[in-house]
């Protein structure tokens, strides 16, 4: 027997270690039911959702600036989805692309808000936060928030991310020395400022984070797959 | 881990190069220190297959990972968390999984394959390092759990260093 005893332990571990894995790996791909998306949180100071049959009263708290939201989509959309993202945020790069689909996707039906909330480890996130700020003083956030998140391999790789985003308001059609001014606009800093306090008090604290209606949704949600069982849920396209 | 005693029967000076070999007792003495060795070799390499499995399991599920303070999401979901489709982490089971195997036969009294182990932890701890670099020079960030991997190379490296240079050196 204790010359097989090593060969045992061998395979138990083994077997522990992959159904380890199968467990984890299950719990990770399926990790909640489309009403477990949504978190138990506080919900987000949010833009009062526009309507819909499962509308979630929302918290009026939070930093009254910041209520001056950056919107996409209509304002009688049933779902208003929130994000707090930092542009040089890896995570919030995939998930822009993710959020363009579901835009097209749902159309009408869903209404897209971004919040900045730029992170200290990242070098670049609040100068692009200020770019897209500075873009929005002349009327186009949208366009620079596409541009700085599509190029984010680019910029967030380069000894100096200042004078790119400068090029990407020449190329959007924008006053280059307007921008350029603004970039470092007390009012441009107030307005990421606001953003991010607003996200602290409704304690966000990595990105992305995603509220559905003024409720948070939980992290292990962020797959393409995720989001739709949360957004279907919120529809009341499917039951819990 | 205190070295065993050496004999204290007086020797001559010729006598002592010649007899570098250990008597029976402290052979015995070093064996059980290196079968302890290598049991302690298997639950480092443990702790590490742990790991690892949680890192290859994250990055295949394809959950995005919050973007927090840390920094932790450059490093697992930039360009040098894998190799073609294959995760680094996933090589991480693999290497800790053989070093567990091999430590636990070696504990078990297949010496031989220790030497096995010593190559292959010699291995691991050269990619250990590499991955480091890579972190603190290219990437810019560190990854807590990479670190905790790293940690472990490190103990392994340390325990297998000493089993085969300190404790069998006579034997």
């Amino acid at each position: 027997m204790k010359r097989y005893l090593p060969f045992i332990i061998i395979g138990g571990v083994l077997a522990v270690a992959l159904g380890a894995g199968f467990t984890l790996y299950r719990s990770a791909k399926k990790p909640v039911t489309a009403s477990e998306t949504l978190a138990d949180a506080t919900p987000t100071p949010s833009l009062p959702p526009a309507g819909g049959p499962r509308v979630t009263p929302v918290s009026q708290t939070g930093t009254p600036a910041a209520d001056n939201a950056h919107v996409r989509g209509p304002a009688n959309a049933k779902i208003t989805m929130e994000e707090y993202g930092d542009y040089q945020c890896p995570s919030c790069g995939v998930l822009f692309h993710e959020l363009k689909k579901l835009e097209q996707e749902y159309g009408a039906q869903m209404r897209f808000v971004f919040r900045h909330f730029p992170l200290q480890g990242h070098k670049y996130a609040l100068a692009a936060a200020h770019a897209a700020e500075a873009a929005s003083q002349q009327g186009r956030f949208w366009e620079m928030h596409d541009l700085i998140y599509t190029n984010q391999a680019n910029w967030a790789n380069s000894s100096d991310a200042r004078p790119i985003f400068i090029e990407y308001a020449r190329n959007l059609g924008l006053d280059v020395d307007r921008f350029t001014r603004d970039l470092d606009d007390p009012a441009v800093t107030a307005r990421v400022q606001a953003d991010y306090q607003r996200g602290v008090a409704a304690h966000v604290e990595g990105t992305p984070t995603l509220f559905l209606n003024g409720r948070q949704l939980r992290p292990e949600a962020y797959t393409p797959e995720g989001l739709r069982m949360a957004l279907d849920f919120m529809l009341g396209k499917k039951s819990q | 881990m205190s070295r065993p005693k050496k004999s204290k029967t007086p020797q001559t000076k010729a006598a002592s190069k010649t007899a570098a070999k250990a008597t029976p007792a402290e052979i015995a003495a070093e064996g059980s220190a290196s079968t302890i060795l290598f049991a302690a070799a298997a639950l480092l390499a443990l702790v590490g297959l742990g790991d690892s499995i949680y890192l290859t399991v994250e990055k295949l599920a394809g959950v995005l990972p919050q973007c927090s303070y840390g920094g932790c999401e450059e490093v697992l979901n930039g360009p040098y968390s894998t190799i073609g489709p294959v995760p680094v982490s996933a090589l991480g089971v693999l290497a800790y999984f053989a070093a567990f195997s091999l430590a636990t036969l070696a504990a078990f009294g297949k010496r031989k394959l220790g030497d096995l182990l010593f190559y292959l932890v010699a291995l691991m701890l050269a990619v250990s390092i590499f991955l480091f670099i890579l972190q603190a020079y290219v990437i810019g960030h560190f990854c807590q759990f990479c670190l905790i991997s790293a940690a472990m190379t490190v103990l392994l490296a340390l325990i297998v260093a000493a089993e085969r240079f300190y404790f069998r050196r006579r034997q």
